[in-house]
C-alpha cells in the first residue's frame, strides 16, 4: 500500500450527478479531481435508459438516457479529471479519508481535501414489499429487467406481470412488448398511478395494456421458476379483500416499487440522514452534516428528473471546489426549512447563507389544484410559484435569489409551504420570484 | 358518421381528460381541456398521431452486445412496432460513434434510425 493520494476533489459514483459535480468542481478551479466508479464505463444508470425524454431543461431538447450520459462523458474525457472505473469504494470516514480498491492498483489509500457523494440508489426488492409465496427465478426489478434486456440482450420472461406503477415499471411495460413479450397487466396498490401521465398514455394506452388500480399481488407461485401470481384487490388501508383473489399465469413477475437512496457510505462517515428523504441533510451548498462531504443528486432524495440531479451535481461540485481551495470558512449556524402545509419534504433541508441562488425541490403530500408554493420566512413570503396542479409523483422546484434568502436569514422561521391560490389574494404582489413567470410544468419526465 | 374519441393530455401534471367529436374525420370539437395546449393535443393525436422509437441492435466485437438507437423525428405511432420488429434483425460492428446513422429511412417514414452512444470496439 502506497503513501495515501490527496487530490482536491474525489467524487464517488460517475452517473448523472457524479458527472456533473466532476466537471463542475474542475471548472470551478479544483486542481485534482478523481472521479471513482465501480461500473465498467461512466454514465450510471443512464446507458440503459434508451427510451427518450431527458434533458429539456439542461439542454432544451429532448435526448435518450445514453445521449444525455454522452454529452457529460465528453467533457470529461477533454477534462482532466482522474477517472477510476471498476474501483470500489470500500469505506468513507468522518476526515474524509477513503479506502477504495481495483485490480490494477490494488487498496488505495485516498485523502482529498472535499468530497462528493453521489452514488445514487437501488430499487426496493421483493423482501422491502413483502410479498408472501415462494422464492423461484424470475422475481426481478424493473431497473434489472431493463439493464438484461437493453444492455445485455436477455429476455427475463416473455408471459410479464408488473407490480407498481412507477415509472421504470411503465416503461418496461413497453418495453417488454416491443421485444415481443405478453405484459398481462400493471397492478399497483395505491388507488392512483405512480407515475407520470405521459409515460401512462405513451407505455400503456399505446399499447393496451391494462393498469389495475387499488390491486396488489398477494402470492408467488412455482418452486423453480415463476408459474403464476395472485392478484387482489386492496380496501382503503392498502389490505387485501379476502375473495377477490385471481390467479394470473406468468413466467415473469417485476417490481417497481420504489427506490432507496444508497447511503451506505454516508452512514459510515457519519453524516446525518433525513428519515424524510432517506438521503443526507444538506445546506444551500450541498454540504452534509459532516464538514467537507457534499452531496447531490439521488443519494439525497430521488427525483423524477435528471436535470434536476444534474443542478444539484453543479451546485456541489462547485462548492466542494470552494472548500478544497480556499479551506473551511467559519460554518455559520444552519437554519432549518421546514416543510409546511401540504409539503412532505424539502431539499436542501438547512440553509446557512445567502451568497448564491438557492433551488429548493421538494415533493407534495397530496394532489391539489391552483397553488402557490411559497418560502416562507417568519411568517413572511419571500418567493412563490404558481401551479396549476401539483401531485405528489411530480417534484417542484422553487428558486430563491440571493436578496431574499438574505431576507430570509435575517427572518429566520423558515418554511416552504403550498397554499391554495385563492387565499390570501394579491398577497404577493411585488415579491413574485422570476421563476413565476416561466410556464408551469411544462418539464417532461425521465425518473427511469 | 359522428365519432367520440378520448384522450389524456400529457403535457402538464394536470393530466386533462379530453374528449374530441369528429364526422368522417372532421374534428368538430373538443372538450375537457383546460387550455389550448390540451385542444391542439387532441387534434394531433387524432390526427397524425407520432411517436419517437428506441430500440437497439446487435454489435459485433463491441465492448457491449447492443447498441441502443433512436429515431431522428417521431414517426407514426401505428408503424412504432414494425419498425423495432425491422431493427431486431441488424447488426453492426463495433467501433460505433454517437450519433452515427444505422438504418436509413426506416419504412419510408424519412426518420433515420442513429446511434445514441458512442460504442467502443472491444480490446
Amino acid at each position: 500500500m502506497g503513501k495515501a493520494r490527496k487530490p482536491d476533489v474525489v467524487v464517488i459514483g460517475a452517473g448523472p450527478a457524479g458527472l456533473g459535480a466532476a466537471l463542475a468542481a474542475s471548472e470551478a478551479g479544483a486542481r485534482d479531481v478523481m472521479l471513482i466508479e465501480r461500473d465498467v464505463e461512466l454514465g450510471g444508470i443512464l446507458p440503459q435508459c434508451i427510451h427518450d425524454g431527458f434533458g429539456s431543461i439542461v439542454f432544451g431538447e429532448t435526448l435518450t438516457g445514453p445521449q444525455y450520459a454522452q454529452r457529460f462523458i465528453d467533457r470529461v474525457e477533454r477534462s482532466d479529471i482522474e477517472v477510476k472505473l471498476n474501483t470500489m469504494v470500500l469505506d468513507l470516514r468522518p476526515d474524509r479519508s477513503l479506502t477504495a480498491v481495483n485490480s490494477r492498483d490494488g487498496v488505495l489509500e485516498i485523502k482529498p481535501r472535499a468530497v462528493v457523494l453521489a452514488m445514487g440508489c437501488r430499487e426496493r426488492t421483493r423482501h422491502q414489499v413483502l410479498i408472501p409465496g415462494y422464492r423461484p427465478a424470475g422475481v426481478i426489478c424493473a431497473g434489472a429487467a431493463q439493464r438484461d434486456i437493453n444492455i445485455e440482450g436477455l429476455m427475463p420472461g416473455r408471459r410479464v406481470v408488473i407490480l407498481g406503477s412507477g415509472d421504470i415499471g411503465l416503461i418496461m411495460a413497453r418495453r417488454f412488448t416491443l421485444e415481443g413479450a405478453e405484459v398481462e397487466g400493471v397492478y399497483e396498490i395505491m388507488d392512483h398511478p405512480g407515475g407520470l401521465t405521459r409515460n401512462l398514455v405513451q407505455c400503456l394506452h399505446d399499447y393496451d395494456i391494462p393498469l389495475h388500480l387499488s390491486h396488489t399481488v398477494t402470492f408467488i407461485h412455482g418452486r423453480k421458476r415463476v408459474e403464476a401470481v395472485t392478484v387482489s384487490r386492496v380496501d382503503e388501508d392498502l389490505k387485501p379483500i379476502p375473495g377477490t383473489e385471481r390467479l394470473v399465469p406468468c413466467d415473469a413477475l417485476v417490481l417497481s416499487v420504489g427506490l432507496i437512496p444508497e447511503n451506505e457510505l454516508s452512514r459510515g462517515a457519519g453524516v446525518l440522514l433525513d428519515p424524510a428523504t432517506g438521503g443526507p441533510v444538506v445546506d444551500e451548498r450541498m454540504e452534509t452534516s459532516v464538514e467537507g462531504i457534499f452531496a447531490c443528486g439521488n443519494v439525497m432524495n430521488v427525483f423524477d428528473l435528471v436535470d434536476y440531479v444534474t443542478h444539484t451535481a453543479e451546485v456541489a461540485g462547485r462548492a466542494a471546489a470552494e472548500y478544497a481551495v480556499h479551506g473551511a470558512r467559519r460554518r455559520r449556524e444552519a437554519l432549518a426549512v421546514r416543510p409546511g402545509r401540504n409539503v412532505r419534504f424539502v431539499v436542501p433541508q438547512l440553509l446557512r447563507g445567502h451568497d448564491r441562488e438557492v433551488y429548493f425541490y421538494f415533493r407534495v403530500r397530496h394532489p391539489e389544484r391552483a397553488v402557490r408554493a411559497r418560502l416562507v420566512a417568519g411568517g413572511m413570503p419571500l418567493a412563490a410559484k404558481r401551479a396549476r396542479m401539483v401531485r405528489p409523483p411530480e417534484m417542484v422546484r422553487l428558486r430563491a435569489d440571493p436578496e431574499k434568502l438574505g431576507e430570509a436569514v435575517s427572518r429566520g422561521g423558515l418554511s416552504i409551504e403550498v397554499m391554495p391560490e385563492d387565499r390570501e389574494p394579491g398577497e404577493l404582489s411585488g415579491k413574485v420570484a422570476p421563476e413565476d413567470q416561466e410556464p408551469e410544468s411544462l418539464e417532461p419526465e425521465d425518473r427511469e | 358518421m359522428r365519432k367520440k374519441h378520448t384522450f389524456t393530455c400529457v403535457n402538464c401534471p394536470l393530466s386533462c381528460s379530453l374528449e374530441l367529436v369528429e364526422e368522417d374525420g372532421e374534428v368538430l370539437e373538443v372538450s375537457g381541456n383546460e387550455c389550448e395546449v390540451g385542444r391542439r393535443y387532441a387534434e394531433e393525436e387524432f390526427r397524425d398521431p407520432r411517436r419517437m422509437v428506441t430500440t437497439t441492435v446487435r454489435v459485433r466485437n463491441g465492448i457491449l452486445p447492443l447498441l441502443p438507437v433512436v429515431s431522428t423525428r417521431p414517426i407514426p405511432k401505428s408503424l412504432v412496432r414494425e419498425a423495432v420488429k425491422a431493427l431486431s434483425n441488424v447488426e453492426v460492428e463495433a467501433p460505433v460513434q454517437d450519433g452515427q446513422v444505422i438504418y436509413r429511412d426506416i419504412l419510408g417514414t424519412g426518420a433515420d434510425m442513429v446511434a445514441s452512444r458512442r460504442l467502443d470496439q472491444l480490446a
